[in-house]
């Protein structure tokens, strides 16, 4: 094979990984799958080595995506491996950190050969248990578990499994409906893998994945090797869910390969907010190639350098069977733990703090007492504001870490009898700064006439808001309460009665450099676009009564400055 | 009509294509843009062709124009001042997005601004639910204070976008009531007219889209209109829309986002019109200029519709980098690949091809003037697939020498000589082409083995017969005319007009009566716009009911036959949809229930007959004027290849690859493992030789 054709097959697997994502996102039934994106996929070489993985999805799954194929090859056994069977799990360690992904991997046969595996995950909107939230004590609480097996042998589908699964859900149309369109992106992979392979007349993958690797390993080896030979340690305090949780890592860069450990970090907490490292590891790696080796795809090699560790029981390394259900919050905040660090190895580069973590809430609705309705499960993915950059403002209202888009508001309300009130962005929110940090949003929700229902909050940053960096301020804090005033928690259950709302404060990024360096052309523009207030321009910014009143006037003339 | 004479009109961003259609014969010119007042070029050019066929101006009958100024006003954002009003608690929509990055590997990342910042967006007290009941009723005093705020701010154009009023718009047209009283004059766009679709972000960017560009677009085709009078032509003028059909210049100038990316919407009409000809019922048309490349399907010689799509895209003509725009458009791909777009080594030292483009100043480096980065042109050339000498009918010279200095550059860092470089620069824009292709016919459930491809614009025929070995197509058509095929386009386009609806139906709830008149509303609606451009024609409606396992979020397409329209059945819906499901996903979902989202019905004129295809002679295998070193990469070594002048192939002459098929605008490649024949009508026809 020449270099040209190797070239060309791999710019078709990166493809072919593309469409198996496109036909999950086309056909499965949770509005976390198919509006938000909160889902992987990738193919493997027979060993179990990832060699491309879909742009479409969340880097949560990226490392676990990676580690999870040699896990079914080692559960299910070599010699099981059949054409047509689709194995499943939605084990935390062995998938991709909660009970709430169901990973997908189909072996792939050509001209009867066993030659890869395509492999998916995606985030399924109820698993049983006590629900998708912190709740639960143990990760036997948290609804159904599906050890690595078969879910279609030889191309039969089990229905034993298949009626458990609906036996245990709150959602069993969409749950079965998900792994469905599991098992049907694979097909997908699978088929155009199988006309690459007639076309290029390969009986296997083992010269295009050995090309894969190869390069992707130099390049990234490359990257590593440029930069200074160095420790930092860094950290960040965060809420947790009734103690403060310190995230403690401490950093160094090798010749060959970059370490992230992460001694120091609180221990394991009671509730469902513990981390398996499989999903540490995937957003630590994460932020460090977005800083070092932003377009170099992932794949086995490109991972590899990216050394992660930390102590077991740790709550980043916690192992079965603490709960993981919201594992996510802590995940999210891994890049911004790994940046404080990196920061000092690697000035004018990583981003302040922002929101973090995904500010996700679950909807368990029902009639209230006396009324008809239904009975519905809605999840809802919303993002706080991203951190400013060394010479650029911080995204408002933005996903980062987290990959996954927002659902409409309008999908979601077909989804269930719940009502969003409002969603729109939080003035004031992101952190003053030569560069302003990201707006968070506002967001009210409550249940429809005649339904009560149940608040999932995820919330993090209520007591510990993004902080600031090179005299950046810090964005605004979460804030979280009813309309009535009724207090809430940032975490856990809380039921709301029929008529009530959520109100929500969604917390805003951090700023970056001193508030006196900013451009004064764009603190008016924020003032005219009412990301600031007029008392925050005259506070953090220093403009003049004067100032502001011709703002206010230049708006009120249509003007766009 | 013995004669009718009509002109098609193609605004593009360099050049205005105008083509005279006199009975049988078509003349055309090319005439630079004049971005100031476009209707100037037109007007050039429609002297140009009327003297080239000798007939006056008052002499044309019909005229059908598509623009790109649309699409260029939303790029380059030299819209109207637009205001947005919308439901309380949704002012950011537009802006929020959908909260995430396209791109996620960039630090410093940044997302385009929305088209209306956010002081110009304001909301009323009042909410919808997704039932369509109204939670909070709409006060008619809050809209007159709103007007009044807002009077001084000078508006021209209003998009109002609420909160699911695709399902229920009473409000949104109360607002519009009150605004034309307090401030006449302004123009209005509501999100239940414009684009009547769930989805907030999409309606309302739409919306937003609709009223920027609406005065522009207005007053343009005002003027236009005026301009052609004074030169005598009075006659009717009609648009053609990003759908692939004709709208009037009124419908056009109320729904002004219709028209974006009408010009290649009308390339996929030629591609159909060339289809209807030869009898095929499944083509792929492959447009390949200086930047980008665009790919359509077509099936039984109608274009594949969508429904969203994107525009102004701002970062590397990446997905999700521009905005949705939700109306009925032909559905095409269009990637950043074309005869200017340049090459480069990255890290994984992978080469990869555009999407920069050299354009025309400096251009590939083997123009000479100042391009020193190797583009798709300058592998073109050292491959042999270009003749130096007689680039662009010999106007511009092509030079070998920098075009090689640039691939040995390119080439360094893998060990590559500049031919095997150019070998893997082509490859590689071929191959990003084939996926491209190979995407979108995924998407649809096609497999492209049984497709013929039909291949115009500059750079394409270059390109074609690689992309079909890449893709497994056995034939390829290049037909004449293809530098001018979008206005060619225009004059093969029907009158049609789609109107759609969300109303929201599950099988288990299936009620015929209800379809029935829903079905017939659409109908009435869509057949009496197309009845305002043709008065007498036949209009025929093709009905089609997007459909879902409930829960999804994702619909297919299902078409109807009138019959199946006019005496709906759920048992009917639900065996069309399992087929379709079965072929584009492989395998149904067992025990759920099934419902419709959307109803659409287009209703359009009968399609322009196509020409009739003499039978080709049996001719000789044509004399090579020359023969020339090409190289062919499916055999990856240069081959012997005959030259051949598309003038002097006659028809039923033929000539086996390698060869190249040569004329002023462009060189058709001839493969290897293809040989050629000329048609009567001058189409060069390109086959698989049995291996």
């Amino acid at each position: 094979m020449s270099n040209v054709a190797y070239q060309v097959m791999w710019n078709r697997l990166i493809s072919v990984v593309e469409e198996q994502a496109q036909a999950l996102v086309r056909t499965a039934f949770s509005t976390s799958v198919r509006e938000a994106g909160d889902l992987s996929a990738g193919v493997y070489n027979a060993q179990g080595l990832m060699l491309a993985q879909a742009v479409t999805g969340t880097p949560g799954h990226v490392n676990a995506m990676a580690d999870a194929v040699p896990h079914f090859i080692r559960r299910i056994g070599a010699d099981n491996i059949k054409e047509g069977d689709v194995y499943i799990t939605n084990d935390p360690w062995e998938g991709t950190g909660h009970l709430h992904d169901i990973t997908v991997v189909s072996p792939s046969f050509h001209n009867g050969n066993h030659v890869g595996f395509f492999a998916c995950t995606a985030h399924v909107v109820d698993i049983g248990g006590r629900g998708f939230g912190a709740d639960a004590a143990s990760v036997y609480e948290e609804g159904l578990y599906i050890p690595i097996m078969k879910f279609a042998d030889q191309g039969r589908v089990d229905e034993t499994l298949i009626r458990i699964v609906r036996g245990n859900v709150r959602e069993p149309d969409q749950v079965v409906g998900d792994i469905y369109a599991l098992a049907t992106c694979n097909d997908i992979g699978h088929r155009r893998l199988a006309e690459m392979m007639r076309e290029f007349g390969l009986d296997d993958l083992g010269g295009i994945g050995d090309f894969i690797l190869e390069n992707s390993r130099r390049a990234t080896l490359e990257r590593i090797a440029a930069l200074p030979r160095e420790t930092a340690r860094g950290g960040m305090t965060i809420d947790g869910f009734d103690r403060p949780i310190d995230l403690r890592v401490e950093l160094t860069i090798q010749a060959d390969h970059i370490t992230c450990d992460f001694t120091g970090t609180s221990g394991l907490d009671k509730k469902g907010i513990n981390v398996p490292l499989v999903y540490t590891k995937a957003y630590a790696c994460y932020a460090l190639k977005c800083a070092i080796a932003p377009e170099i795809p992932n794949n086995a090699a490109s991972l590899a350098p990216f050394v992660v560790t930390a102590p077991v029981d740790s709550i980043v390394n916690a192992v079965h069977p603490a709960p993981v259900a919201l594992r996510h919050i802590i995940g999210h905040m891994i890049p911004d733990t790994v940046y404080d660090a990196l920061d000092q190895i690697l000035p004018a580069t990583v981003p302040a703090e922002g929101a973090g973590c995904l500010c996700n809430f679950q909807v368990s609705l029902r009639p209230a007492p006396g009324h008809k309705g239904r009975r519905s499960e809605v999840l809802t993915f919303n993002s706080g504001g991203a951190g400013a950059r060394p010479s650029v403002d911080g995204l408002n209202a933005t996903a980062f870490p987290s990959g996954v888009m927002t659902m409409p508001i309008e999908a979601t309300e077909h989804t269930g009898p719940v009502i969003i009130w409002r969603k729109e962005l939080r003035p004031d929110s992101g952190g003053a700064g030569q560069y302003r940090g990201g707006l968070g949003q506002f967001m009210e929700v409550g249940p429809a006439q005649g339904h009560e229902c149940d608040f999932s909050a995820m919330f993090d940053r209520v007591h510990h808001p993004a902080r600031g960096r090179q005299g950046g301020d810090d964005g605004a804090p979460t804030t979280i309460a009813q309309d009535d005033g009724t207090l809430m928690q940032g975490k856990g259950k809380q039921f709301i009665p029929a008529g009530r709302r959520v109100m929500l404060a969604l917390p805003g990024g951090a700023g970056y450099g001193p508030a006196g360096l900013r451009d004064p052309g764009l603190i008016k523009r924020d003032l005219a676009r009412g990301y600031i207030s007029a008392q925050a321009a005259m506070r953090d910014y220093g403009l003049t009564q004067a100032d502001v009143d011709a703002v206010a006037a230049s708006v009120a003339r249509g003007e766009t400055a | 009509m013995q004669n009718h004479i009509r002109m098609g009109v193609d605004i593009g961003g360099t050049f205005t294509d105008v083509v005279l259609e006199v009975g049988s014969n078509q003349v055309s010119t090319k005439v630079l843009t004049t971005y100031t007042a476009p209707e100037d070029a037109i007007i050039d050019g429609l002297h140009q062709v009327c003297g080239k066929a000798g007939v006056s101006p008052a002499d044309i009958s019909q005229i059908i124009h598509g623009t790109t100024l649309a699409t260029n006003a939303l790029i380059e954002r030299r819209g109207a001042k637009t205001a947005l009003i919308t439901t309380e608690g949704f002012r950011d929509v537009i802006e929020m997005r959908t909260e995430s990055r396209f791109e996620q590997y960039d630090l410093n990342l940044q997302l385009p601004e929305p088209l209306l910042p956010r002081q110009h967006r304001f909301t009323l007290s009042e909410r919808v639910d997704a039932q369509g009941n109204v939670l909070i009723a709409l006060n008619a005093a809050d809209i007159a204070a709103l007007a009044d705020h807002i009077a001084p701010y000078g508006f021209d154009s209003i998009a109002i976008g609420l909160i699911h009023a695709y399902l229920n718009n009473a409000h949104e047209r109360m607002i519009r009531d009150v605004l034309a009283e307090k401030l006449p004059g302004v123009m209005i766009s509501l999100s239940s007219e414009v684009s009547p679709q769930m989805r907030e972000y999409e309606r309302f960017n739409t919306t937003v889209a609709n009223a920027y560009i609406k005065p522009l677009m207005k007053s343009y085709l005002g003027r236009l209109k005026g301009r052609l009078a004074d030169e005598g032509s009075a006659c009717p003028i009609f648009l053609m829309h990003s759908g692939g059909g004709i709208i009037s210049l009124e419908s056009a100038a109320e729904f002004p986002v219709r028209l974006v990316e009408s010009g290649p919407a009308g390339g996929a009409v030629f591609a159909a019109d060339i289809a209807a000809r030869y009898k095929l019922d499944k083509v792929l048309s492959f447009d390949m200029g200086g930047t980008t490349a665009k790919i359509c399907l077509i099936k039984d010689q109608t274009p594949r519709t969508a429904r969203v799509f994107e525009v102004a895209r701002t970062y590397r003509f990446k997905k999700g980098s521009g905005m949705p725009i939700s109306i009925p458009v032909i559905d095409m791909v269009e990637i950043g690949a074309g005869g200017g777009s340049i090459a480069h080594v990255d890290a994984m030292r992978q080469i990869r091809v555009g999407p920069e483009s050299a354009g025309s100043e400096p251009g590939p480096a083997c123009y000479g003037r100042g391009g020193e980065r190797p583009a798709v042109t300058d592998a073109d050339l050292i491959l042999g697939k270009l003749d130096p000498d007689n680039f662009a009918g010999g106007s511009i010279q092509l030079h070998a020498d920098a075009a090689a200095r640039a691939l040995e550059t390119l080439g360094a860092p893998l060990a590559m000589d500049a031919q095997t470089a150019a070998y893997g620069l082509t490859e590689v824009v071929d191959e990003n082409m084939a996926n491209a292709a190979r995407v979108h016919a995924v998407e649809n459930g096609e497999d492209l083995a049984d497709y013929t491809m039909i291949a115009f614009g500059g750079a394409a025929p270059l390109h074609a017969g690689r992309l079909c070995e890449k893709l497994g197509v056995k034939r390829l058509l290049v037909p004449t005319g293809a530098g001018v095929g979008s206005a060619i386009g225009f004059l093969r386009a029907p009158f049609s007009f789609e109107a759609t609806r969300s109303v929201y139906m599950k099988l288990s709830n299936f009620a015929p009566d209800p379809v029935k008149a829903l079905l017939a509303g659409l109908e009435a609606e869509a057949t009496g716009f197309v009845r305002t451009c043709a008065a007498t024609a036949a209009i025929h409606s093709e009905y089609k009911v997007y459909m879902r396992y409930t829960g999804q979020g994702w619909e297919i397409p299902i078409y109807l036959t009138a019959a199946q329209a006019a005496d709906p059945d759920a048992a009917r819906f639900q065996q069309l949809f399992e087929a379709d499901y079965t072929t584009l996903f492989g395998r149904t979902v067992a025990g759920m229930d099934i419902e419709i989202t959307v109803w659409a019905v287009n209703a359009t004129t009968e399609a322009a007959k196509p020409q009739t295809l003499a039978v080709t002679p049996v001719g000789p295998a044509a004399t090579p004027q020359a023969t020339r070193q090409l190289f062919d990469p499916a055999l990856g070594e240069m081959a012997q290849a005959a030259v051949v002048a598309r003038g002097s192939f006659d028809a039923g002459q033929t000539v086996d690859g390698p060869a190249l098929i040569t004329e002023d605008e462009t060189t058709i490649i001839i493969p290897t493992s293809r040989t050629a024949i000329a048609r009567p009508d001058g189409t060069i026809d390109i086959t698989q030789v049995a291996p």
